[in-house]
């Protein structure tokens, strides 16, 4: 699996960092990748802007940072307007489709809408967005297995919420294999990475 | 001697280097810790303080630096391994209490998350500008160990180093992080507690009466006793005998120095970690530690991908500073460069070492985030030039 630059960003409070970490376990202890997190936060515990950044890679991960991500999940406007610009062309965009309201057409870019939130709301718990947002993450860009995935999820929630996160996460799941479906030409122009490569 | 299994999170984790780091002063048998939480170290006392109770031990949030400081050291007097963690600001505070443990030779850990400094700084973001402070901080003349990491799994690894070193040259340990690495998160794996070896107390042997708890053994460190066992016993940071009554003239001071220095410089060999690659042919070594050896790495990998000779040392080990392995470097190579966070601090001990037999060229930065690849690249070139 070649290098892929990654980052997920919204406000405090909507579970950025988590999102971020479930992907990183994901590729490191469920598949035999590497991955290396780093993230970024205001000082607010709630409402600031918060920011996380995965390098997944076959190999070591030097550099730390994410530079031209090939994949980026916004769960708010203001991680919209500052991330997209340095988004790789042809990379893709994933976006909490009712916090973002996108400004522009982005013909270079793959995009991709999920109703997160609305779709945690229906599970009973608004918090569990994040893991919508995983889900939805992995049928899109299928850079890692889904049971890969699956286990990183209930590895990283508490005991409680397991089975809450559980079904966000397949709901956020089925819901991109949908999109996938409805776009089959978008998604096969896509550069998938997976690890069966 | 093996690892106390109640301390050790044997498996594979998803951590960042401050919990990693945490782990690792578990797994080497640490029991005591004392912090004034400070950013960005704050997650390594949290952990301690969240899984210290089910192991058993003692974590107090003291009510500032000096207090965390010479917590520690009562602790280790009393029995136990302990370690403090801060950053600049806090570590700037600590310096008393390091110097104190050196003078009484109380094995024990600092452990500095290094953020932008002087003063508070930059609280959240990066830099390597306390490695001098490291050395030198306190007053008097003394030898100190440093060891600095550059991954969560080495924050583990070399945590445990820390300690072992410690124990074995009865000093304190500087575990220079930095916020990068202490905030970055990647795979760590802890082994199973009978694969980790630690360096045991060095507690003598003789029976209360006997003991002159300043007598150096054969490698110039003495044998320790604690408080509580029966021994009668003096710790003083004054300049004192070996029995560890203050005795303060010129001849005992040229004695007690000379050993604590000694005991470090003649085990400077065995004290220097390090990894190295393609030294041998190299036009140009980067020479650096911590975070920036990882952005280093990049900036190597791009040279060599356009022809040039350039090979690679990453010092585990800052202090004591491995001077043979400069000068074998220098002795190769035409030119060394130095990359680091802050204004020029290695690169002037590694001229030393280097002592003109090659170029040296520093890669300053201020801090408050890594250097860009393209940066060392460009020094790399011009040294090879």
């Amino acid at each position: 699996m070649s290098l892929t630059e990654i980052r997920i960003a919204g406000f405090g409070g909507q579970g950025v960092i988590l999102a971020a970490q479930v992907v990183g376990k994901a590729a490191c202890i469920y598949q035999d990748g590497y991955a290396t997190m780093t993230q970024s936060f205001g000082p607010e515990a709630r409402g600031g802007s918060s920011s996380a950044q995965v390098v997944i890679a076959s190999e070591p991960v030097l550099y730390p940072y994410v530079t031209r991500p090939d994949v980026l999940v916004v769960m708010s406007q203001e991680a919209y307007t500052r991330f997209t610009p340095e988004l790789k062309d042809g990379g893709m965009l994933l976006v909490e489709e009712d916090m973002v309201r996108l400004s522009q057409p982005h013909s270079n870019l793959k995009v991709y809408g999920v109703p997160a939130t609305r779709l945690a709301e229906e599970l009973g718990k608004r918090m569990v967005l994040n893991i919508v947002m995983v889900g939805f993450f992995g049928a899109i860009t299928g850079l890692l297995p889904q049971e890969a995935l699956r286990q990183a999820v209930a590895d990283s929630v508490p005991a409680a919420f397991r089975e809450l996160n559980l079904r966000a996460f397949e709901k956020g799941y089925e819901y991109g294999l949908q999109k996938g479906l409805e776009n089959t030409e978008d998604v096969r122009l896509l550069p998938l990475h997976s690890f069966d490569e | 001697m093996e690892a106390d299994p109640r301390g050790v999170l044997t498996g594979v984790h998803f951590i960042d280097g401050d919990h990693a780091c945490c782990e690792g002063a578990l797994a080497a048998g640490a029991r005591f810790a004392a912090g004034y939480p400070i950013t960005p170290s704050t997650e390594v006392v949290e952990r301690f303080a969240s899984r210290i109770p089910t192991i058993g031990g003692t974590f107090i949030q003291m009510e500032d630096e000096l207090a965390s400081s010479i917590a520690i050291l009562g602790a280790v007097w009393g029995g136990a391994k302990a370690f403090t963690v801060t950053s600049g600001p806090g570590f700037s505070l600590m310096m008393e209490h390091i110097g104190y443990a050196a003078m009484t030779e109380t094995p024990c850990v600092f452990v500095n998350v290094q953020r932008g400094g002087p003063s508070t700084g930059l609280p959240t973001l990066p830099a390597q500008a306390d490695m001098m402070q490291a050395r030198w901080g306190s007053h008097g003349d003394y030898e100190i160990i440093a060891l600095c990491p550059n991954s969560p799994q080495e924050c583990f690894d070399l945590m445990i180093e820390a300690f072992n070193f410690s124990e074995q040259y009865r000093t304190p340990v500087m575990f220079m992080m930095d916020e990068v690495v202490g905030h970055m998160t990647e795979k760590v794996v802890i082994p199973a507690p009978d694969r980790i070896r630690l360096y045991p107390r060095r507690h003598t042997r003789k029976a209360p009466g006997e003991l002159n708890l300043y007598e150096p053994e054969e490698d110039l460190v003495p044998a320790m006793a604690h408080a509580g066992e029966g021994y009668r016993f003096h710790v003083t940071g004054l300049t004192h005998d070996e029995r560890g009554y203050p005795a303060m003239n010129a001849r005992a001071q040229d004695r007690l120095i000379g050993r604590l220095q000694e005991k470090i410089r003649r085990a400077a060999e065995s004290l220097a970690l390090f990894e190295e690659e393609a030294v041998e042919e190299a036009d140009v070594v980067v020479i650096s530690y911590g975070i920036t050896s990882r952005v280093a790495q990049r900036a190597i990998d791009m040279a060599r991908e356009s022809g040039l000779r350039v090979g690679k040392f990453r010092l585990k080990t800052v202090w004591p500073f491995p001077d043979a392995h400069i000068r074998r470097l220098a002795a190769g190579a035409r030119a060394l460069v130095v990359p680091e966070l802050n204004r020029g601090q290695i690169v002037r001990e590694v001229e030393r070492a280097a002592a003109g037999a090659a170029r040296v060229v520093g890669v300053p930065h201020a801090g408050g985030s890594v250097h860009r690849p393209e940066r060392i690249l460009e020094a790399i070139r011009e040294a090879a030039a």
